[in-house]
């Protein structure tokens, strides 16, 4: 096949492979971008305009206290997670993080049902209680880790 | 010729980056929960002395009429050292400090007071984060301006800096009033 | 004392950097050879003064001299010595310092050894390098002085508990000799840019530094995987987090790089784009740590940014870059077209590479920023695997193709009917392995291509030393081969790990019995320890795999008091054939303990492979530095030679 072309074509071969591929990663990237980004909900939005259940999606608020319990398998909790407008059931399953209990605040990632239950796969609680100043801030792999999983 | 055409492109990516991270840092990102208690009656509570030092605080010491900074705190937090110098400001200044030390132990807190400084006329001991989390506060150091009736007024979230600390004192002319 | 002395080291050093450039500038100009002889001594100057700076802070941090603001912050008297240390570089002005020692310390090492290039080249790159490194400098001396003094000295705060891994203390010093290693790529680029001297040799000179680089990135980045996946707890070695991506990103660029510069160095062709290449792997090292630096990403603590600093970093960006990225729109037409070469052959294989890679940097890089961008509209999101994983395997899969057969392919052009025999053999094995596993197993889609590339790639690696001489071939070759594989060995961890790893989660009661896999873990207790700084639950499990010998685990819940936080221990078991990973939880009222236990068959070829592409690196590496010293021997014999017949 090479010797049909001449080196120039060859040339124009491979800038026209590579100008499709970066414009098929571009047109790729913000396609799947737009389609599995996982939003961030507060309960009020989650319950005014609920997700499809497909879709992974982030809810965050505060465990409302009382709302607490623990099935009899020891691993599934259910709990209400609240903003002081609307409130959302929650169910996980899985070894809570350290510092989750009731009335701290928390990030579920997870699927929202058509019944109207959040169904999370993981949970992210506060870690660090400190609010240290920016410029005090070690980022260090671990601690970025730590923030993110403290906001979002 | 097609490659600086291309490059050009590239610059202007970039010059579009550059905008954003410029934006961005103009407006840093406020994720601090604020308290859904502002502008309600603390809750009724009663914590017991946190070191032999200061008597322990209640809701009543926050209803008699006068307004009161109170500051959530903790020794092991280092920012909560950091503000002390701006609290010891606020005591010269006449504000009347009170305090609630987080799950901490009475031997760190006396070596906090010996270190740092100990502004406050009485201080609640918080074990397990009860009144934290009553108030709505989500960190160590939190302020709050509490009126004469108990209201909470103003919440202000992280360590105090020199330059919060008119803003405080006028809040606190304010609650007065 | 100490601290004055490393600042007054720190500020002589900015001063000489400051010579440097000026030095390279006007030595640029005619006339100004004599002041261009300044450069190379005024970098190797610089490289020591700045190092002494940092030993001088290594030196506070490790007698916790406490009335430096930084030590007081940030170290704890009761820290064991090699945290005490690591604290040094734990902390943001520490590790600025770290990354302008680096970038001192390699700028004084070109200077001192590289000889082969034209000297108005080298004294144009070592001005760009003085430039860059002026710039941290300022940046440090001005917004960020690690040896501030504190008016009251207080008591250490400690460094925070996860920290507390010997681990983690020697991994972002590996992460910067990566990050800091490219500049010197970018240094030669932007000094080739300026003297229009884009050559083989130029290729030649800069290839053992982003081999280096790329080497310490490699290892920083398996290394802190490992680290994420054992000390997290959460099963998972990869989480498409700023942080990871921020180290991924220079790396796909320099992958990318150290190919491209192969062509340049073996066929005078790619010339523009091997330099904007070098211009962009140094860029994303920039890039990536400021987003993960400047918290623009990941901020939680919103009050207290400091905008100055942030501001500092990004102008220094804006100049690095953009005036790099402006000198090449403006220089790059001038540089004559390379040497031509066919699509089938070694260099479009490699262009293909090229291509690919960009394309996958591309995609972390809009998968990063992504939430930057919605931000800007007042929406919140968060980007995680369900979008980098398939995206950027649609490009990597193609490339591994590429990769399995272009080796074999001969430079400038070739025919597809001479590489017929492997070709088909590599196939066949591709179709063996795919109808295998699609009929045994029955797995999903990406894993099976997965598994089935993984063995293509295997077997291809080796064909380049078909019909050679093991003996007589030289290092990089085998280098080449080394890492090749290791790709296939880690890609076939990722991919039986995501396969076929399974999962117990459930709440145990002691002297219970739970299957995960193969494996029988009877829960035997749960015991109270106390360490120096930290109590926790230690659970005692007891291991058998198809009811052989017991092992013994220890999953550990960690209570630490100062600051107070709990962190989870896991504890792994490895066999040959995989990890018993176990985590333990709280107790329930019941009296029952939470366990979560997971067989992960292969797990351990993800870093095993992570390495031998990093081996494979130091091998080509060790061949090039081997060769071009045997070279640097014999023309100065030669040399020598001709003195003594010329004196005869």
């Amino acid at each position: 096949m090479t010797a049909g072309f001449k080196p120039k074509h060859q040339r124009l071969v491979l800038v026209v492979l590579a100008l499709v591929a970066i414009l098929a990663a571009g047109a790729l990237a913000a396609w799947a971008l737009k389609n599995q980004a996982s939003y961030f909900y507060i309960p009020s939005q989650i319950v005014a305009n609920p997700p499809d259940p497909d879709r992974g999606v982030r809810l965050g608020g505060m465990v409302k206290a009382g709302s607490l319990k623990t099935a009899a398998d020891g691993i599934t909790m259910h709990f209400v997670v609240d903003d002081g407008k609307a409130q959302v059931p929650v169910t996980f399953a899985g070894i809570a993080p350290d510092l989750f209990k009731e009335g701290s605040g928390v990030v579920a990632e997870g699927h929202m049902m058509k019944d109207g239950t959040f169904v999370a796969d993981n949970l992210l609680a506060k870690h660090d209680e400190n609010y240290v100043p920016r410029e005090l801030q070690d980022m260090s792999k671990q601690q970025a880790r730590q923030t993110v999983a403290e906001t979002r | 010729m097609s490659g600086v055409r291309w490059s050009l492109w590239v610059l202007a990516a970039f010059a579009a980056l550059l905008g954003l991270f410029a934006l961005q840092l103009s407006r840093p990102k406020d994720d601090t929960v604020p308290s859904t208690m502002v502008g309600k009656t603390i809750p009724a509570f009663d914590l017991p002395a946190a070191t032999a030092q200061n008597p322990g605080l209640s809701s009543a010491d926050l209803t008699n009429g006068q307004p009161h900074l109170l500051n959530v705190f903790a020794s092991w937090c280092v920012p909560c050292a950091a503000e002390a110098p701006q609290l010891a400001e606020l005591q010269r200044e006449g504000a009347p400090l009170v305090g609630v030390a987080v799950r901490d132990q009475a031997d760190d807190l006396a070596a906090f007071y010996q270190q740092y400084g100990d502004p406050f006329s009485r201080v609640g001991a918080d074990k397990v984060s009860q009144l934290q989390f009553l108030i709505g506060s989500s960190g160590v150091p939190e302020i709050y301006v509490v009126d004469g009736h108990g209201v909470i007024r103003h919440q202000h979230i992280g360590m105090v800096r020199p330059e919060d600390i008119p803003d405080l004192l006028s809040r606190l002319k304010g609650a007065r009033g | 004392m100490i601290a004055e002395f490393g600042l007054a080291a720190l500020w002589l050093a900015a001063a000489l950097a400051a010579l440097q450039l000026i030095a390279a500038v006007l030595g640029q100009r005619k006339g100004g050879e004599t002041l261009a002889l300044l450069v190379r001594p005024a970098a190797v100057a610089q490289a020591l003064l700045c190092g002494l700076a940092f030993l001088m802070l290594l030196w506070v941090f490790a007698r916790t001299d406490l009335s430096v603001l930084l030590v007081a912050e940030n170290s704890n008297a009761q820290s064991p010595l090699i945290f005490k240390i690591a604290g040094a570089w734990g902390n943001h002005e520490g590790s600025m310092l770290l990354w302008v020692t680096i970038m001192a310390a390699a700028g004084g090492l070109i200077a001192l050894i590289e000889r082969r290039l034209p000297e108005r080249t080298m004294s144009a790159t070592l001005g760009a390098q003085a430039f860059v490194t002026f710039g941290f400098y300022t940046f440090i001396l001005f917004a960020s002085n690690p040896f501030n003094r504190l008016a009251s000295a207080p008591q250490g705060g400690g460094l925070n508990p996860l920290l507390q891994d010997p681990g983690l203390a020697f991994h972002p010093p590996t992460l910067y000799c990566g990050y800091v290693g490219l500049s010197i790529a970018f240094s030669f680029a932007v000094g080739a840019l300026l003297t229009r001297q884009v050559t083989p040799e130029f290729a030649r000179v800069m290839r053992p530094w982003i081999l280096g680089a790329w080497i310490f990135l490699t290892i920083g980045i398996t290394a802190g995987s490992y680290w994420s996946y054992y000390e997290l707890g959460w099963g998972g070695w990869w989480f498409w987090d700023p942080v990871e991506n921020a180290s991924l990103m220079p790396w796909l660029a320099a992958t990318a790089l150290f190919h491209s510069v192969s062509v340049l160095a073996s066929r005078d062709a790619l010339r523009t784009w091997t330099i904007m290449l070098g211009v962009v792997a140094f860029s994303m090292s920039m890039i990536g740590t400021f987003l993960v630096r400047s918290g623009i990403l990941t901020s939680v603590h919103a009050f207290a940014v400091d905008p100055t600093r942030g501001m500092f970093i990004l102008v220094l960006l804006a100049i690095n870059i953009g005036g790099a990225l402006a000198l090449f729109a403006v220089r790059a037409g001038t540089i004559a077209e390379g040497e031509r070469f066919s699509a089938l052959s070694r260099e479009g294989a490699l262009v293909i590479n090229n291509v690919t890679l960009s394309a996958v940097l591309g995609i972390v890089l809009l998968g990063t920023l992504y939430p930057l961008v919605t931000e800007a509209f007042g929406v919140r999101v968060s980007v995680g695997p369900p979008y980098f994983n398939p995206v950027s395997a649609i490009f990597v899969f193609p490339m591994l193709v590429v990769l399995a057969v272009g080796p074999l392919l001969r430079w400038r052009g070739d025919r597809l009917a001479r590489i017929k025999t492997p070709a088909i053999a590599v196939a066949a094995v591709g179709l063996a392995a795919l109808l295998a596993l699609w009929l045994i197993a029955g797995i999903a889609f990406l894993e099976l291509l997965g598994l089935t590339l993984a063995a293509v790639v295997a077997v291809a690696a080796f064909l380049p030393l078909r019909g050679r001489s093991l003996k007589r071939l030289p290092l990089p070759v085998w280098g080449m081969c080394v890492a090749h594989f290791g790709i296939a060995v880690a890609l076939f961890g990722m991919s039986v790990d995501s396969a076929f790893t399974v999962e117990t989660l459930t709440a145990a009661s002691v002297g219970q019995t739970i299957d995960v896999g193969p494996w029988k873990v009877r829960l035997d207790a749960v015991e109270p320890v106390a360490g120096p700084n930290w109590t926790a639950l230690s659970g005692r499990l007891s291991a058998s795999y198809h009811g052989g010998a017991e092992h013994e685990l220890t999953p550990m819940s960690r209570t630490f008091w100062a600051p107070p936080q709990t962190t989870s221990e896991s504890a792994l078991l490895t066999r040959w054939n995989g990890q018993l990973y176990t985590v333990i939880g709280e107790g329930t009222p019941d009296g029952r303990w939470q366990l979560r236990l997971w067989w992960k068959p292969f797990v351990t070829c993800i870093w095993l492979g992570g390495f031998l592409i990093a081996l494979g690196g130091f091998l080509a590496l060790v061949g090039r530095v081997s060769v071009d010293v045997r070279r640097r021997v014999a023309t100065r014999k030669i040399a020598a030679r001709r003195a003594e017949m010329a004196a005869v």
